[in-house]
């Protein structure tokens, strides 16, 4: 059984982070000072005046990058669970978690030859 | 019907509210990237609410996979679109419209599900089992040879199968340049 109290250290950090957050915000909001300017409110482009819209469109390789992350990702959730309880279950559960990542070890070098993990 | 106030009563409470407001905000603002802001807050509701049902792992799961990647991906997606959030021409004015519909036909279903007005229903609250999985036993599970040793490992070629077809579609032609 989970007991709730167990989440009670994640709940503390929680609410410490949000007022935290919140409690930076809201001193530097009445102790600093707030003189605008043009210059001052443009976005910043290192030291550079801002050329054309801030939202361009993106090339597609963020997407390719995103959906490898997504990819790894849920591997370590499955890694996740089998790491709690590798010390008990022995060599077949080694020999298992081998075969899965050598099946996702051609999927990785697939997208290494491919270059999907170079930036150009 | 007696609700008593406890303090878990309280968590879903406040769990239940920003999963609601949440999902409000994901519809009705017009600047897709706060859409896309807004769907992280209902999602780390619904985390919340995996914690209270005893399912840590999949509170977990909502947290890395959902939060961490597929929120960076619906952001990454947006941007990949054509500045879909500087074209106001681009939106109907049927939203209102969209909304009664939606909410009619939700209703409908969900009055189907809790009384019986369409035939009989299995929407009987199940008993509570006094069997909760515990990370540890998910991990004995998915290596054991019994119960889902073969799905774990099929779960290795769709991921693979997946990491094959973003690079087909999103990679760049070499041909082309």
């Amino acid at each position: 059984m989970v007991a709730l109290s167990e989440f009670a250290p994640i709940g503390a950090m929680l609410l410490l982070a949000i007022v935290v957050g919140l409690l930076l915000l809201f001193i530097s909001r009445i102790l600093g000072p707030n003189k605008p300017t043009e210059r001052k409110s443009a976005p910043y482009e290192s030291g550079m005046k801002p050329i054309g819209p801030g939202t361009r469109r993106l090339p597609v390789r963020f997407y390719l990058i995103a959906v490898l992350f997504i990819l790894f990702d849920i591997e370590v959730i499955f890694f996740l669970p089998w790491a709690v309880v590798f010390r008990k279950l022995g060599l077949f559960a080694l020999v298992e978690m081998f075969i899965f990542i050598i099946i996702l070890l051609v999927g990785y070098f697939y997208a290494w030859r491919k270059g999907a993990l170079e930036w150009e | 019907m007696n609700i008593e106030i406890t303090f878990e009563t309280i968590t879903f409470a406040i769990f239940g509210v920003l999963t609601l407001a949440g999902g409000i905000g994901v519809v009705t603002t017009r600047n897709l990237i706060h859409a896309a802001l807004y769907l992280i807050v209902s999602l780390f509701g619904v985390a919340g609410i995996f914690i209270l049902l005893a399912a840590p792992f999949l509170a977990a799961i909502q947290v890395l996979v959902y939060i961490g990647a597929i929120a960076i991906l619906i952001i990454f997606g947006v941007m990949l679109t054509r500045g879909m959030t500087h074209l106001p021409e681009r939106f109907n004015r049927q939203g209102g419209l969209a909304a009664v519909v939606v909410i009619g036909g939700f209703v409908v279903l969900l009055v189907g599900v809790i009384l019986p007005v369409w035939g009989p229903n299995g929407a009987v609250a199940a008993e509570a089992q006094p069997i909760f999985m515990t990370t540890r036993d998910l991990g004995i599970a998915l290596v054991d040879k019994e119960q889902f040793v073969l799905p774990f490992e099929v779960a290795s070629v769709l991921l693979t199968a997946a990491m094959v077809g973003a690079i087909a579609i999103a990679r760049d032609d070499e041909s082309r340049d």
